[in-house]
């Protein structure tokens, strides 16, 4: 990341006012979203609507064709265009030929991101948005910060300022009155104007209709008081049939404000009349602006399923704390990064896109299905291989997936960390580490690495086997995880072998677009674990469980290496992460806890990739109340924990305020333990807490299992 | 009853909801209604009512003697002007508490946009359950410009705080009436 964006990032987490007011708009959508959706089935709804715009993305030429003739057949003018500099000089050649001087707009994203205002108002012609957002930020002379919300980030302070200036008149912070101002001021702009602007959250094909949703009324203003109409519609706005629009228009309110339905929804299909008995004229623009490009990727269609919610910009850990303005662009967020990366260029979102932690939280709410994430991710990908990969960091995977050369490094490391160790964590570092341990102390390296200690432990012979794949963490940092994971297995009567061969899992080469790497790695581990015949491969360690079971297939079928795809496949099938391998043997009575009524609380954080990639939240529950303990669930259990691999390495402010509230939310819970999944979220809890001084203890849901056998 | 689920989703958003047996008693609320909210500014418009199967001949000769300052003939200026718009809405839709029109004519959309206060008629056996019941009833293909209308004119883009009535009004009193004219 830039030091430019870095500063950008810095300065906005900076800001109380907006941190509070994102962070209190991330909490309170989550409630009004959950309910609005009571009674709907969102996996059936969210299906149907990717399929519908699925489907049409692949169809945007021959819906933009029957959309015209509909359209025309009833009086608009439709115009077609791919060029952003068209669509500006087909309104600026309008309005000079029809005398046009005032414009009132209604809120329109496409407007946006051609920066079409500035064009008519170079050519002299007075241009007001009237949705209250849009104002004001027009006012300020600023970007919308939000898709819904575009003034997101601003005070009633300095909305009252900006009022005040406008009006000359000075106005205090009350809201209601803040809004009378707005609606009395527009009201002249509504009533002069020559022409009105709008965009459309939907175009339906076989009517040749535009759909517009909207709160305020605005958009019925700007579509029935001025005499003519333009519509600015990006092409991914269309759909075939009339039906198709109730899912879509089911969705968009209750994700995007937790609404059943908008205030108003406008569905023009003709010009109408005017007050004094003329016909309107409506002219509709269907722009590409890189649209048909982006249905043609094999990828990247995905994101032209978005409806423009901004759902996934309300759920994200990182938008909450540095908002809008700091991606620089219209379209704000992870789904903005990859808009931005198609509308723009790629070399755009070059820089964003590193502040995307790939927690998958957006994944679960967005009702197009779009997988931002991983789009994030394959935006990383082509930019590493068409520029390659930072050497330093070249170098440092090169060692990463040398077990060798890691082990000893990390061991001299050992040796030379040892004067500063105290109770397994390291509190102060040398030179260039020190920064990385502000926020949290950093855990020793193992003296005896797991391979060597499971070599010492005498287990059950001549029952069903299982391969552990420790990952690096437990290999190397914390070995007594993979200790306790054994003792659980052999209590069931299995033996627990190690696969010596087995290497990295790649998490970080993929999440750093370095999928050569990511795939040599897969192809080692493939090897590795299939090589002995063992019927199941467990890991402790969610990511690389998601890992085994999820990216190896994607990632070789991306590289094109498809003569492994069997095995990646017949590996995944394997491979278990404990929780749910200990839940299956305890259902099969080959394992029984004991069930003893235990005194201390734990709490449970969900890991990002235990929870919302491989589904496991509730085994490890389970497995827990039988043992013995009550749960008590944190505020927030689900939300990453800031960690996120090398995330932590490359946004060390954003990675610690992220711990931040996740330490303030375990700590409410007054629980004696927090347990969770991945040894990543471990070192990154354990250390914060470690650093707060906390008496809660961090463990492995492993941990308490060994504990607990009968 | 797809009323009752009407009523509760529409004053979950703000709607006022009445229901009347017969027009008589719809009438005399809505009269009433009129004479203790439309104080008239000088000469000014109190109300505008625009054209509605509700509305007849003989009903416009009758109100214009009750109530003072409703106009029918509805332009920029008297539907800014009034305090209160009043139209008849073709269909409502009980599962979230919507108002369905179709609005081509001006007028329809001028007495339910600029007026602080939308009073809205509706046959009680107009309601349609839902989304997808409404679009099958009406095409936008037959429809140059299909409203729907849930609740009052809302905003929360300064701080998140909901205010009601920006652009459009801040009350929607919502009448149904369930012996409509014939």
């Amino acid at each position: 990341m830039s030091s430019q964006l870095r500063k950008r990032a810095e300065e906005a987490m900076a800001q109380k006012t907006l941190t509070s007011a994102l962070g209190s708009f991330s909490e309170a959508y989550v409630v009004s979203r959950a309910k609005a959706y009571e009674g709907l089935d969102f996996e059936e709804l969210r299906n149907s609507i990717a399929d519908i715009k699925g489907k049409a993305s692949q169809h945007l030429d021959v819906l933009a064709e029957q959309f015209k003739k509909n359209a025309e057949a009833r009086g608009a003018k439709v115009f077609r265009t791919s060029s952003p500099e068209e669509v500006k000089k087909y309104i600026l050649n309008l309005a000079r030929e029809k005398g046009v001087y005032r414009i009132v707009k209604s809120k329109s994203m496409a407007s946006e991101e051609i920066h079409l205002n500035y064009d008519l108002e170079a050519a002299g012609i007075s241009v007001k948005e009237t949705d209250l957002g849009e104002w004001i930020i027009q006012l300020a002379g600023q970007r919308p910060s939000h898709m819904v919300l575009p003034a997101i980030h601003m005070t009633r302070e300095q909305v009252a300022d900006l009022f005040s200036k406008e009006i000359s008149e000075r106005l205090t912070t009350d809201i209601p009155k803040l809004v009378k101002v707005a609606r009395r001021e527009l009201r002249k702009y509504f009533f002069e104007a020559d022409m009105g602007i709008s965009g459309a959250n939907i175009a339906i094909a076989e009517s040749g209709t535009i759909v517009l949703v909207t709160n305020e009324g605005n958009a019925r203003l700007v579509t029935t008081l001025p005499k003519i109409h333009v519509v600015l519609v990006g092409l991914e706005k269309l759909i075939p049939g009339v039906q198709d629009a109730v899912p879509i228009l089911k969705a968009l309110p209750r994700s995007a404000t937790g609404q059943l339905l908008t205030s108003y929804v406008s569905m023009i299909s003709a010009p109408t009349p005017n007050t004094d008995g003329t016909q309107k004229e409506l002219h509709i623009i269907l722009m590409d602006n890189q649209r048909t490009a982006m249905a043609a990727d094999p990828q990247f269609r995905n994101a032209l399923q978005c409806i423009r919610c901004a759902a996934c910009l309300n759920v994200c850990p990182v938008y909450r704390l540095v908002g809008g303005h700091v991606f620089g662009h219209v379209y704000t967020g992870g789904i903005g990064t990859i808009l931005t990366s198609w509308f723009n260029l790629m070399q755009n979102a070059e820089d964003i896109q590193g502040l995307c932690i790939t927690c998958g939280r957006c994944k679960t709410v967005c009702p197009g299905k779009v997988n931002i994430p991983e789009l994030i991710l394959e935006i990383r990908r082509r930019i590493v291989q068409k520029k390659g990969m930072p050497f330093i960091q070249k170098a440092a995977f090169a060692v990463i997936r040398n077990r060798k050369l890691f082990h000893s490094l990390l061991r001299a490391g050992y040796l030379a960390q040892k004067p500063l160790a105290k109770d397994g964590f390291i509190r102060h570092l040398p030179m260039f580490f020190s920064g990385l341990a502000e926020f949290r102390s950093l855990p020793t390296v193992a003296e005896t690495p797991f391979r060597e200690r499971i070599k010492k432990i005498k287990q059950p012979q001549g029952g069903e086997k299982v391969a552990f794949f420790a990952g690096c963490a437990i290999d190397f940092v914390y070995p007594h995880i993979g200790e306790a994971v054994v003792k659980v297995l052999n209590k069931a009567g299995l033996e627990v072998i190690f696969p010596e061969e087995q290497s990295c899992c790649g998490t970080p080469f993929r999440g750093s677009g370095d999928y050569d790497l990511a795939a040599e790695a897969a192809i080692e581990n493939i090897k590795a674990l299939l090589k002995d015949g063992v019927p199941y491969v467990v890991t402790a360690c969610a990511s690389c469980a998601s890992a085994l079971k999820l990216e190896f297939v994607h990632v070789l079928e991306t590289e094109g290496k498809t003569e492994w795809i069997a095995q990646a496949k017949e590996l995944a099938a394997r491979t278990y992460d404990f929780s749910t391998f200990v839940k299956k043997l305890v259902d099969e009575k080959r394992l029984t806890l004991k069930e003893a009524k235990h005194l201390e609380r734990i709490t449970y954080h969900d890991s990002c990739h235990a929870k919302r990639f491989l589904n496991v939240y509730e085994e490890p529950r389970t497995l827990m109340r039988k043992a013995g303990y009550d749960i008590v669930e944190s505020f927030e259990s689900d939300m990453c924990c800031g960690m996120g691999g090398s995330y932590t390495v490359k946004q060390p402010e954003i990675s610690s305020r992220i711990l931040q509230r996740k330490l303030q939310n375990i700590e409410d819970t007054h629980a004696d333990m927090v347990c969770m999944e991945c040894p990543g979220c471990i070192m990154q809890i354990k250390g914060g807490l470690d650093k707060t001084g906390s008496k809660i203890r961090v463990k492995h849901t492993a941990e308490i299992l060994a504990d607990n056998l009968r | 009853m797809m009323i009752d689920t009407f009523k509760i989703k529409a004053e979950a958003v703000g709607s006022e909801v009445y229901r009347f047996s017969a027009d008589e008693d719809a009438l005399s609320f809505i009269v009433e209604f009129l004479k203790k909210e439309g104080i008239a500014e000088l000469n000014g418009p109190t109300a505008v009512w625009a054209d509605c199967p509700f509305l007849t001949a003989m009903r416009k000769k009758e109100l214009v003697e009750k109530v003072e300052g409703l106009r029918f003939d509805i332009s920029f200026e008297t539907a800014a002007l009034a305090k209160i718009g009043i139209s008849q809405m073709d269909w409502a839709i009980a599962d979230t508490g919507t108002l369905m029109q179709n609005a081509g004519a001006v007028e329809q959309r001028l007495v339910s946009m600029l007026p602080n206060i939308h009073l809205a008629i509706v046959s009680t056996n107009k309601i349609l359950p839902d989304l997808t019941t409404a679009l099958a009833e009406i095409n936008p293909r037959d429809a140059d410009y299909l409203t729907f209308i849930t609740g009052p004119s809302r905003t929360a883009d300064i701080e998140r705080v909901l205010t009601i009535g920006v652009h459009g009004p801040e009350r929607l009193i919502v009448i149904f009436v369930d012996q409509p004219e014939n």
